[in-house]
Parts: C-alpha cells; structure tokens; sequence
C-alpha cells in the first residue's frame, strides 16, 4: 500500500469496464476526485452511475481499467478491504442503520470493533458526530424511532465517526419527502464547506449545481460530459442537453 | 364399568417425580444448548461458498430431519458401545438430542439469517468491519430475533420429545413413569401425574424463554414490541 502524495487525487477511475452478464454497464468509465473536492454523478436511472459509485468502494468488482482510491489499488483482487473501507465512508439510499442497535452504538460499534478505541473515546466521538448532523438529542433512540431524515443523517454520523478520507453518497435522498430531502442537504452542504471529498449520486440537479465542484454526466454507461456546474445551464452535447431539458433543473 | 383413580398411591412416590423432572429439564437445557451452537454453525456452514463444508451441512441437516428420533438414540447409544466407548446413559441422551435439535435449529436459524437484508451487511462492510464481526455484531442477534419464537417452540418440543430417553434407561420423567405404573400397577394416574408434569416443564421454559428475550433484545423491552 503506497501512500499518495497531496499532489495525487483521492479517487481516479482510468477506462473502467463492468458488465452484469451480457449487459455493459461501465464502458470506459474515466474520471478523478482531488482532495477537497465535491463531485457529482449524474445521469439517468441505469445510465452506470450507481455502479461506478459502488465500484470505488468496490462493493462491485470491476471487469477492466484501473481504480486507485487513497492509494489503494481497487481494480487488483488483492487489494485491502478493510484498509481500504477505512478510507472512504458510504451511505446508501436506504440509511442501512443497524436496527436491534441504539445509535450511539451504531456509529460507536466499527471505532470499537475496527479501530480498537476504547468505548468512553467512542462516546465521546458519537456526541461530536450527532451534534454535526444536529441530532444530539438521539443518541440513545432505536433508528425506528427516528424519522427517514433523521435516520440518514444518522447514518451519515455513523460514516463520519470512522474519519474517512472521502465520502460516498448513493442517492441519498431519493428515499426522502422534500422537507426531509433538505436537512440531509443541509447535512451535506456543510460536510463540504467543512472540506470533505466527497463523491455523490444524486438525482438532486439543483442541489448538485449548488455544491458541486464537479459534475459528471454519465449516459449508458459512458462519461458523456465532465466540468464545472455551469454544464448543467450550457451544455454541450445532445444527451446532456435532453436530460436537463426533460425538467431535471428546476429548483 | 366404574373408573377408580387411586392418586394417593402414586404420588407418595413424588420424590422420584421430582428427579425425573428435573433430569429431563436438566436433559432439555443441556441440549438446547449445545443444539443452538451447532444449529447455528451448520446454518453458517450451509451458507458459505465452500462447497464441501455446505454439503456436509446440509447432509446432516437433511438426515436428522427424515429420521426418527428414537432410532437416532438407538445409533448413538449402539454406536458409542460398538465402538468401545462408555458413557452414562444421559451423556448419550444429551448428545443424541443435541445432533437431532441442532439440524432443526440450522434450518430455522437459515431463515433467520436470509431474512437479514442485504443492505445490513453492505453497511457493515463499507464500515471496515470483517466477516467475522459482522455476523457477530450484525446478522446474529436480529437473526434469532426474527425467529425467536419458532426457535423456542422447537426446544420446548426437544424437552418433550426427550421422553424417548426412557427407551436407553436414562431416569427422566418418562421412565421414572415406568417404573412406578410397573410398581403400583396405576398406569392412568401416573401418566396423568406425568402429563401435568410435562405441562409444567413447558410453562417453565416458556417463561425462560421470555425472559431471556428480554435480556437478549433491550429495543423490544424499551419499545415495548412483543415478540
């Protein structure tokens, strides 16, 4: 495991390929994260951009092309899960807490059991990490008690306690009302005004132009269109223009 | 015709009653035990990509369920004694009723794990917590708490089913039974004594089993969801 220089990107997807079967999901699928950075995968329902989400922390196994997250090599078969998974932080559409748990014993459970910190530290660490998602008040409720906002941005807390060096997010709000849909916004916004890296699959185009310093538009699974938020307003190649023009930017 | 029950007669032998019930308690904790460790590896072993250990699993879980228990204790009790080995007539029981209720529990205890969501264990994964820990900390509890009460109705039936001990002369209820119909030549009151006995154990672990739920999950007893 080599260690990246600062001048490196955390994330660096290079000609990615991936099929379920006969089905190409990732063709040539190219992008890289800096550090800092907040990046936006966008595209259509099965456009690929889930998938290669999920590839960099290889909850899918890639089929060719070369994956380097925080130096680790993702694309080789003896790459490091749990190092790697130390790295970066996930969450998913479905918040995926762990029910029979309380939360403070969701986000103190992989410091204690992964990391060796002892359980007061760990604590400590879950009070700091609810009060970031504004939730202090629920450190001792069962996720069932909370609401689908609630529970995200607990899940969120959970990822955070594990001091990852970027965060994955898989269409996070896609399960939520709009109310709710804006506090795990809010959440996010200020994780990246804080300098998170950040990589998220989002169906959110107005909130994806705010916060994004990037934007990556992928359509069958090809990257169709790279660059800053303003490609959203003026962009340059037919799919893009069609899928913001089908009613994807309001807001 | 006239019916005559003569219960005095046979309860003055209350005594052995007792250390039969007991024994058989003692028959049903030892095996509910050991039946839920080796019920819950086999659900494991049959659950790996190892296709060695998963037929093993799911041999022995098949050949338990289409056999009779009694003939399972004969091959035991025989097999242990054609091989040299001696062992007390309970030590065979437990192990006899061990290998039977574990296979009942692998099944159930299958389910119980299918039933544990995918995404449960992504989360656990993308967390950096390793296989071992995440059955452990993840998929086990909610597992047995999904099928809690089909696991405890199975061990309550082991401890009636154990009444087929009497056949390798272990003392438990059954054959203590025996003995005193034999005696007192009142076989309708002692199997009635017995039957309410019987009944008794059930409520007993019945109640066990209730309040090790409490203890094994805190978030019914805090939100108050019945099992």
């Amino acid at each position: 495991m080599q260690q990246n220089s600062s001048s490196e990107p955390i994330v660096s997807l290079r000609n990615v390929q991936k099929s379920f079967g006969p089905l190409r999901v990732l063709d040539g699928v190219s992008f890289a994260v800096e550090r800092g950075e907040v990046l936006a995968l966008i595209g259509r329902s099965g456009s690929g951009k889930s998938t290669a989400l999920r590839c960099i922390d290889r909850f899918e196994k890639v089929d060719g092309g070369e994956i380097v997250v925080c130096g680790h090599r993702v694309d080789r078969p003896d790459v490091d899960l749990r190092a790697l998974r130390q790295d970066v932080g996930i969450v998913f559409q479905s918040y995926n807490l762990f029910p029979h748990l309380t939360i403070e014993q969701n986000i103190t459970l992989a410091p204690c059991a992964v990391k060796g910190m002892a359980t007061a530290q760990a604590r400590d660490l879950a009070r700091k990490v609810l009060a970031q998602v504004g939730l202090e008040e629920k450190l001792h409720a069962y996720p069932e008690q909370l609401s689908g906002g609630q529970q995200q941005r607990a899940a969120i807390a959970r990822s955070l306690a594990m001091q990852p060096k970027v965060m994955l997010f898989d269409e996070v709000t896609s399960a939520l009302d709009p109310e709710l849909t804006a506090e795990v916004l809010k959440v996010i916004e200020q994780l990246a005004a804080d300098g998170m890296t950040m990589v998220m699959v989002t169906h959110e185009m107005g909130f994806a132009k705010g916060i994004a310093d990037r934007i990556v538009f992928m359509h069958r699974g090809k990257v169709h269109e790279t660059g800053p938020a303003s490609i959203l307003t003026s962009p340059t190649t037919p799919e893009l223009t069609q899928f913001v023009g089908t009613g994807n930017l309001k807001s | 015709m006239s019916l005559q029950l003569d219960f005095p007669a046979v309860l003055e032998r209350w005594p052995s009653f007792l250390a039969g019930a007991v024994l058989t308690l003692e028959l049903a904790a030892f095996a509910t035990v050991l039946g839920a460790l080796l019920g819950t590896l086999a659900a494991v072993g049959r659950g790996t990509h190892n296709a060695l250990i998963a037929g093993a699993c799911k041999a022995y879980v098949e050949t338990i369920r289409n056999t009779p228990l009694l003939v399972q204790i004969f091959l035991v009790y025989f097999g242990l004694a054609s091989l040299g080995l001696k062992f007390s007539a309970f030590a065979v029981a437990v192990a006899a009723l061990t290998i039977n209720v574990g296979a009942y529990t692998a099944e159930i205890m299958r389910a119980g794990f299918e039933a544990i969501p995918r995404g449960q264990i992504e989360a656990a994964e993308g967390l950096a917590l390793s296989r071992l820990q995440i059955y452990w900390h993840i998929i086990l509890l909610p597992a047995v708490e999904k099928v809690y009460p089909a696991l405890t109705s199975q061990f309550v039936l082991l401890m009636l089913a154990s009444s087929v001990c009497s056949q390798i002369s272990a003392e438990e209820l059954t054959a203590v039974a025996n003995y005193i119909q034999s005696d007192t030549y009142r076989a309708f009151e002692t199997y009635i004594i017995v039957a309410v006995l019987y009944v008794i154990l059930s409520l007993v672990m019945r109640a066990g089993f209730w309040g090790l739920g409490l203890v094994l999950f805190p978030r019914r007893r805090r939100l108050g969801t019945p099992l």
